[in-house]
């Protein structure tokens, strides 16, 4: 293999790879507030792009963006306030049970509001044809826009997490909610923005990726998983290491398409997921604790 | 057996008859071939519920051993393993009843794998996968069981697609009915729609007062403590890990059984069938149904699949499974039977106030 | 808006609507992937079987008898079809069954069919569906080794010998991949590489990278599904400048608007329906195709799409053989056989006992892609 097809592997890679590492910190933002594993965070990064594609007819594209995210994060913390907080003993198989529910409902709503057509929205810089070269690879303006906007939502998460108040007061929930509550924190009102949160971060991928993909109503799935299998890699609850969790995989993804036969690509997220659940749940970068998963429960 | 649950197989058994009599007596005997597949539904329902209700565990991979089951059988039972009159071997294979012949297409006959033998094979299969991924998988709990069960499901369906000796995208057809002895076949079209149901429910009958003798032996209730408090029961000497393999490796024979079944029933089987949404409705059954509860499970399962085998649910299919899942977390945790409404009208009430 | 709801609530109010009595009615079936994985072919289908059902009755149903269109989701899946299709045979009762969508299901209900002597015209492309003939199941979805050939004696013709195929890991994706690989060889063209990309791909670029690394003097994408776009974009992103060939899966003018620019030049045999407006007058089809088109796009707001025409053409093969053969289930069954010249959105259905598909070589256009719309490729 040359030095530019393996760079156009890498680049492929680290494009998905880091839509799996938002999805992922999706995951995470809301496991470390609750303890709870959203399956249907892979239909926020859906509706983000569902909604910016219908807004985008009628406003200009930084706008419908900005719609679709605050429409998605809105949906999150109705997931939240009608599911979760509902649930009478939410045992962690209940927990799991109902947000499998959740996903297959948003699913089939898109699925009846949409239709089953596909649609993109345009390029944020430039089309489909335009590329500039980067070390001999031909780039997409649009990958950077994912790339950076992945980069952006994780630095911007460490100052929030790191140096807000509200931030603190999140960690204090996912850290010990009990002893939060005691000191005067709104636990409750922050599990809902936890969601909300999550579905906006979610909201964002799916629109800074459509361009170069496309949505669909079924997008959200496939999704789900391997931005699940992000965060088991990279440690429930620690953001850095999906990201770096999420482009290790998307390139074992795109350079495994290489060896052998392109019809296996899924499988291997799917193996992965599987091999790291069964001889190291705390994942790659995570700590003992984080893989005591449902104890509580 | 107790009395109780005695009885209820028996007024299962007879339900069974006489719903058949009054179907093939009123002329509607066609519904009897979609109950029949819901049947085979049920098989896989009951043993998750066992799983989810006395094991606690959560399994979202039970269309991947379908998958092993509705597969093998299929496919073994449609190799061509050379000309009948060919060589000794293969004369050899059908002296002993491992090898048959199924008619092809031009009118002669082909030699392939004797559809008793390939039920063995599958049912072999199941459970050994199911030992294989059961010890690793089985150390987790909660969210990442379900996952790493996902994972598994979800590996099965890919490979069965990308697979061109499993038929890829088309699946497999041609599958010869399966005969279990002079009156008890499976498939083999209308003609043999009485035969097959009973078949398919004798099983279930045969399976419900299996598990719940199982439920209340010693066994049953070692399940029940581990569903309670792992370290505790542990505490007490029962061997929490033997215990969870072997109710999973039970559910997924249970899965495997019923993928070959249906294969060998609807003739044929597709990637389609073995999608993770099969392994959710799955989940939904018993989540209804109540997890643990055998009998709720069993209901929910007959009617939940027939109806939708049947097209009732039209479009909103998924949709519907979805809110099962959802609306029996949020209203009915213990299945639908213990439905608790007084409580659930005070949390109303009290949710107005506050 | 394109709400499924709305399809099955119109078929549904079809089927439900007061009817005379049972014996004035003609009950057709239609077994039809709405939802799930083959969507994208099925629920066109099944907009456009109520559209003309609706037609038809306004105009006094199908020899003089009021039509019910008994539509099933199947799902895509053959395990539901096979209930389904054993409920509308034995009952609904159906006379007929249009579809099912997908080649799969349909060789699952095949052998059904055939046991409960009815009637059954499937709308996917396998081969094998109508070959080996037997005697109730026919097709009307074109086949695709013509499609092949055609893509093949232009490339032959330009001078193309070493090509890579993507295909998708659909029923449709099989077939065509089958049929490239069996016919390469006779017209000299080099297949170095044949890959399978999941359905449901959101990125390609690897698969396409591959591609690239085989140096492909073009590129031959079978699918119907939406993600061969992908393949468009992420071959022209890359720089790769080769011609691009795709199969008559590419009917849909969204997949067209999905890549955007990057579709531009694309090549593919396409049903004369997409072109109908550079159709000369003279053509046997443009009335047909400018009617069902006008029609369609009036009633759903979208265009239309070669899928939602195989649905067309089975509806109206089917009323046509009840003119000629009344109630009468096997007078039916051998008027279908005995159609020849029925001008369809398809093509011209030349049926016979023999060929249950009826369409050749000219159910298929050479077309291209010029600034985001459909034109044929010309000489």
């Amino acid at each position: 293999m040359t030095l530019e097809l393996f760079l156009q592997y890498l680049l492929a890679g680290l494009t998905y790879g880091s839509i799996y590492a938002v999805v992922a910190i999706g995951f995470n933002i809301v496991y470390s507030a609750s303890g709870v594993i959203n399956f249907a965070q892979g239909e926020f990064v859906m509706l983000g792009g569902m909604i910016a594609g219908s807004m985008a007819r009628l406003l200009p594209l930084p706008l419908a963006v900005a719609v679709a995210v605050a429409a998605t994060a809105a949906v999150g913390a109705l997931v939240e306030l009608v599911f979760v907080r509902w649930l009478v003993r939410p045992t962690v198989l209940r927990l799991v049970v109902i947000t499998i529910g959740v996903a297959i409902l948003l699913r089939e709503a898109a699925l009846s509001i949409w239709g089953e057509g596909v649609r993109s929205l345009p390029y944020f810089t430039g089309d489909e044809l335009s590329a500039f070269s980067l070390w001999g690879v031909r780039v997409s303006p649009q990958v950077l826009w994912v790339l950076g906007t992945t980069v952006a939502t994780v630095a911007l998460l460490r100052l929030f997490f790191g140096h807000t108040m509200l931030g603190w007061e999140m960690r204090a929930c996912a850290n010990n909610r009990d002893s939060a509550a005691l000191c005067g924190i709104p636990t409750r009102r922050l599990l809902t923005l936890s969601f909300a949160l999550a579905a906006a971060i979610g909201a964002l991928a799916g629109c800074v990726v459509s361009p170069i993909a496309y949505t669909s109503y079924s997008v959200g799935g496939s999704l789900a998983v391997k931005g699940f299998t992000v965060a088991i890699l990279g440690g429930l609850g620690n953001s850095s290491g999906a990201l770096a969790a999420g482009l290790v995989l998307g390139v074992l993804e795109s350079l495994s398409v290489s060896l052998w036969p392109t019809a296996y690509k899924d499988v291997v997220a799917l193996t992965v997921l599987l091999g790291i659940l069964s001889f190291r749940p705390s994942g790659l970068f995570g700590s003992r604790e984080a893989s005591r998963l449902g104890e509580a429960g | 057996m107790r009395a109780g649950p005695r009885v209820r197989v028996a007024v299962l058994a007879a339900a069974v008859a006489a719903l058949q009599l009054a179907l093939s007596g009123a002329g509607k005997g066609f519904y009897l071939t979609q109950l029949t597949m819901a049947a085979y539904d049920t098989l896989a329902a009951l043993g998750l519920s066992l799983l989810m209700g006395y094991g606690g565990q959560i399994s979202l991979g039970q269309a991947g051993f379908f998958a092993i089951g509705g597969y093998t059988s299929a496919r073994l039972t449609t190799l061509d393993l050379g000309p009948p009159s060919g060589s000794g071997l293969a004369r050899a294979l059908a002296a002993l009843h491992l090898a048959s012949f199924r008619p092809d297409f031009a009118g002669g006959e082909l030699l392939s794998v004797a559809p008793l033998a390939a039920l063995a094979a599958a049912l072999l299969l199941g459970a050994a996968v199911a030992v294989a991924i059961g010890v690793p998988v089985l150390r987790l709990r909660g969210h990442s069981l379900a996952m790493a069960t996902l994972a598994f499901g979800v590996i099965v369906s890919s490979v069965v697609v990308g697979t061109e000796a499993l038929g890829a995208a088309d699946g497999l057809h041609g599958v010869p009915p399966l005969a279990l002895g002079p009156f008890l076949r499976v498939g083999g079209g209308p003609s043999h729609r009485v035969e097959n149901y009973y078949l398919a429910w004798g099983l279930v009958v045969v399976t419900a007062s299996l598990l719940e003798n199982l439920v209340h032996s010693r066994a049953g209730r070692a399940l029940r403590a581990l569903h309670g408090s792992e370290d505790a029961a542990g505490a007490m000497g029962i061997d929490a890990a033997a215990l969870k393999r072997k109710t999973f490796v039970l559910a997924a024979v249970l899965a495997t059984a019923a993928g070959a079944f249906t294969a060998h029933l609807d003739g044929g089987i597709g990637p389609a069938e073995v999608s993770a949404m099969r392994s959710v409705r799955y989940v939904a059954l018993v989540a209804v149904g109540g997890m643990g509860n055998l009998w709720g499970t069993l209901a929910a399962s007959a009617v939940l699949c027939f109806l939708s085998l049947r097209g009732t649910f039209g479009v909103h299919d998924d949709a519907v499974f979805g809110g099962i899942l959802v609306l029996s977390m949020l209203f009915a945790p213990e299945g639908i039977l213990h439905a608790d409404l007084g409580a659930l009208a005070a949390r109303l009430r009290g949710r107005e106030a506050g | 808006m394109r709400s499924v709801i709305r399809i099955v609530a119109l078929a549904a109010a079809l089927a439900a609507a007061l009817p005379a009595a049972g014996k004035d009615s003609l009950k057709v079936g239609a077994l039809l992937a709405i939802t799930g994985p083959a969507s994208f072919l099925g629920a066109p289908e099944a907009r456009t079987l109520a559209l003309l059902a609706e037609e038809m009755n306004a105009k006094g149903g199908i020899g003089g008898r009021r039509l019910e269109l008994v539509v099933k989701d199947t799902g895509g899946s053959p395990e539901k079809a096979v209930s389904l299709a054993r409920q509308l045979i034995e009952e609904e009762e159906v006379f007929a069954i249009i579809g099912p969508t997908t080649s799969g299901e349909t060789l699952a209900v095949k052998p059904i069919a055939e046991e409960g002597r009815t009637l059954l015209i499937s709308l996917a492309a396998a081969e094998v569906i109508v070959n080996p003939v037997t005697p109730h199941v026919f097709k009307t979805a074109p086949k695709d080794r013509d499609a092949v050939e055609l893509i093949f004696e232009r490339m032959r013709k330009v001078g193309i010998t070493r090509i890579g195929l993507l295909s998708s890991n659909t029923g449709f994706g099989k077939a065509g991949k089958e049929q490239a690989e069996k016919l390469a060889p006779s017209y000299g063209i080099e297949l170095a590489l044949s890959e399978v990309y999941d359905k449901a791909a959101t990125d390609l670029t690897a698969e396409v990278t591959k591609l690239k690394a085989a140096r492909v003097q073009a590129i031959l994408n079978w699918s119907t599904e939406p993600a061969q776009a992908i393949v468009l974009k992420n071959a022209r992103q890359m720089g790769m400048t080769v011609p691009i060939f795709q199969s008559h899966g590419f009917a849909n003018v969204q997949y067209v608007a999905a890549a955007g620019a990057a579709a531009e030049g694309v090549i593919f045999p396409g049903s004369r329906l997409l072109v109908v407006d550079s159709l000369p007058a003279s053509h046997p089809q443009k009335g047909v195709l400018e009617a069902y088109k006008k029609a369609y796009e009036a009633r759903y707001r979208e265009e239309v799409s070669a899928f939602g025409g195989h649905a067309w053409d089975a509806l109206m093969i089917l009323a046509r053989a009840v003119e000629v053969g009344g109630a009468d289930r096997d007078r039916v069954r051998s008027a279908v056989e005995g159609l020849t010249g029925f001008v369809g959105t398809s093509g011209v259905f030349r049926f016979s006992p023999a060929d249950h598909n009826g369409l050749g070589r000219d159910a298929f256009e050479l077309l291209t892609v010029r600034q985001g719309r459909f034109v044929p490729l010309g000489p």
